[in-house]
């Protein structure tokens, strides 16, 4: 090779390589207007009217809220129920927790979509496209478990909760569920507002509650933060996440990609240049 | 000695037709298969994946994804490690299968990654990523993806020579020709980045990977060990082809084949050992050695000591004796343990602490089967009529020759 095909096939190359170079979106940290509810497990008594009122506003089937049996096992939400409320025994006491997408600061299922068909709306929410190809690897990243997909559709969407963002949010109104609690276990408010809110609480019922909001730093923070009054572990929340935001797990090597695509060219063409030329020698 | 000289006579009409008898074991064995597969592949975009597969909300990806993608990409590692060794390090020793490699890369690449739209809920989306609707920069699928589709226009580019050779295009032949050094060296780039993005997508499966098998190193052990995944590949479907297609055999081919054998084994015992040294480094690094007493340690060491120790010890001791017969032992073995390997990734060693497993239905096999078989098909109709394996036709051979000695006189 000589050095003007060198040349131009560095051009070519590196041309193509940059061309398909991603751009890394820095992580902000959470923002402090973004919408948040704040549920507090001390107060939700288990009506599981959040549920019927989440399966109406999303057009879901209703749950049947007589039926005690639900509270005898662990659910998860599913492709038809964006939300569902479990029974902890903590000693003697029961506690409910509702469950649903914690709608994250920085969130990994975002960051995972090759086609950005999960986005983090201006508000807060995240939500779904359907420009999604339906590879599920939001699947995989979510540490929660909270994509679920239509497995007996023709034409699958990922399922979660929406935050009622474009049904309720977006015109001043708070999430059904919200607006369903009799018992004010859930609040609606900006992110700094509800951890106010929740400190407040803390810091007046010491003895009520463990000092600690969940989500305020898991994962890099969510959308969605918790009260309790026992340790989160003994209420089925996962305590080893740790408080990186997910997307920085892939960030350092994505980068090393783009640090290979630039590099490696020109030291192949190098070798290949020498290796010829010692082969000539010989 | 020269049988291509037909090629100034090509006929497309005659090219198609079979070259062998219909009811050949592999057709009566493959044929039923492929058509149970085409059916299984209507239900399951009449009535969505979960008609067909196993998967589950707690287990997104399973045999299709672990075996067709991650296996499947893995063991045609062979074509960037033989284009790397023979275009850029210049051992011309693999020169005979150069082609042969490059035919398999690209075969696998449009048929395993091809088979990720099978695995697509929505199917009519899957080029959404290429045309912009829209770009998922912070993603490594998007960056896989990219990467695939590059990969497999640059082999591609590589085969069109075999191509040209066969359908007699001295024109096209000339002209991809001059490109090929440019495709082999973008190929073996972007080859580094998706062989390690396959593993770097489970960077963020962090709160589901067992942490035997969870580490910031995915990507680097799966680059490493795809380069000797794909060589074992080589070496297997080499002992299978030369023997299948026995009459087809260049004289280079079949006298150079045992050398060839040996030389990877060689190189296969090199690339086992950092790919060991980094899975020990990695085990202290991530101080996660208390859990090899665990259940899931049990199946790791049978993992690293059985399918990566046993057959790199074999390698090595198959290169020293000159034993075909213990380096082929050694690439079946290394080949099975890269099955254990990724298939942990995507569902053993995944949600590991869920008591409802994933296991692949039968569906799922046999439309995997299907993928495989009829990529085996392809193969075997490009093998019985382009110049992969057997003799180029004298043009080819005297143009090459020519062109190598007009780059020595320019590089000097």
């Amino acid at each position: 090779m000589n050095r003007r095909t060198f040349l131009k096939t560095m051009g070519i190359g590196s041309g193509i390589l940059l061309g398909a170079r991603p751009r890394i979106i820095h992580a902000s940290g959470p923002l402090p207007d973004s919408a948040t509810v704040l549920v507090d497990t001390t107060r939700c008594i288990g009506c599981r009217l959040c549920e019927e009122a989440c399966a109406q506003a999303n057009s879901l089937p209703e749950p049947d809220l007589s039926d005690l049996t639900v509270f005898d096992r662990k659910r998860s939400t599913s492709e038809t129920a964006f939300t569902v409320v479990n029974r902890y025994m903590a000693g003697d006491a029961e506690i409910h927790v509702k469950t649903q997408c914690m709608h994250c600061s920085d969130a990994a299922c975002v960051s995972s979509c090759l086609v950005n068909a999960l986005k983090k709306e201006k508000e807060g929410p995240i939500s779904w496209h359907t420009n999604c190809m339906g590879c599920r690897y939001c699947m995989v990243a979510c540490p929660f478990e909270m994509p679920k997909f239509e497995y007996h559709s023709a034409a699958p969407r990922i399922r979660k909760c929406t935050f009622c963002y474009a049904t309720r949010l977006v015109n001043g109104q708070k999430p059904a569920c919200v607006e369903a609690c009799p018992m004010e276990a859930l609040s609606f408010g900006t992110r700094s507002e509800m951890l106010q809110e929740a400190k407040g609480r803390i810091a007046n019922a010491p003895g009520t509650y463990v000092n600690h909001i969940y989500g305020e730093h898991e994962v890099g923070g969510t959308s969605w933060l918790y009260l309790s009054a026992v340790p989160f572990d003994q209420i089925g929340f996962r305590t080893d996440l740790g408080t990186t935001p997910y997307p920085v797990l892939t960030k350092g090597y994505l980068k090393t990609v783009h640090g290979i695509d630039l590099i490696v060219p020109p030291v192949l063409f190098g070798l290949a240049y020498l290796s010829r030329r010692k082969r000539d020698n010989d | 000695m020269d049988t291509q000289t037909t090629t100034e006579t090509f006929s497309l009409a005659q090219e198609l037709k079979p070259k062998r008898p219909y009811l050949t074991p592999f057709n009566v064995i493959t044929a039923p298969v492929i058509l149970l597969g085409v059916v299984l592949i209507v239900m399951r975009f009449a009535l969505g994946l979960g008609s067909v597969t196993n998967l589950s909300q707690d287990f997104p990806w399973g045999l299709w994804i672990g075996f067709d993608v991650l296996v499947g990409i893995a063991f045609a590692g062979g074509s960037y490690v033989i284009s790397f060794m023979y275009y850029i390090l210049g051992k011309k020793v693999y020169h005979p299968i150069v082609r042969v490699t490059v035919l398999n890369g690209f075969l696998s690449y449009s048929f395993y990654a091809g088979a990720l739209v099978l695995d697509l809920g929505r199917p009519w989306n899957a080029f959404n990523f290429l045309i912009g609707n829209e770009f998922g920069v912070a993603s490594v699928m998007f960056m896989v993806a990219w990467h695939f589709f590059l990969y497999t226009l640059l082999l591609l580019v590589e085969f069109v020579p075999a191509i040209a050779e066969w359908i007699g295009a001295r024109r096209l032949w000339r002209a991809v020709n001059w490109v090929n050094l440019v495709a082999v060296v973008l190929g073996i780039t972007i080859a580094l980045g998706h062989q390690s993005g396959v593993g770097g997508l489970f960077l963020l499966a962090k709160a589901k990977i067992h942490p035997l098998w969870y580490s910031p190193l995915i990507p680097l052990l799966f680059l490493v060990s795809s380069m000797f995944a794909g060589l074992c590949m080589v070496i297997f479907e080499g002992s299978i082809t030369s023997r299948a297609f026995r009459a087809r055999l260049s004289d280079e081919m079949g006298s150079t084949h045992d050398t060839i054998v040996i030389s990877l084994a060689k190189v296969c015992t090199g690339i086992m050992a950092v790919y060991l040294v980094l899975k020990i480094f990695d085990l202290l690094r991530g101080n996660t050695w208390s859990l090899l007493s665990t259940p899931f340690g049990a199946w790791y060491l049978l993992e690293v000591i059985g399918f990566v120790v046993i057959p790199g010890a074999l390698f090595f001791s198959g290169a020293r004796k000159q034993s075909l017969s213990v380096i082929k032992t050694a690439a079946v073995m290394a080949m099975i343990g890269i099955f254990i390997n990724r298939f942990n990734f995507v569902f053993i060693a995944y949600n590991w602490t869920e008591p409802v497993r994933y296991y692949p239905s039968w569906m799922e096999i046999v439309v995997t089967l299907t993928v495989i078989f009829t990529e085996l098909w392809v193969y075997r109709w490009a093998i019985n009529r382009m110049p992969v394996i057997s003799e180029r036709p004298r043009w080819a051979r005297a143009h090459e020759h020519d062109r190598d000695n007009d780059n020595r006189s320019q590089a000097v």
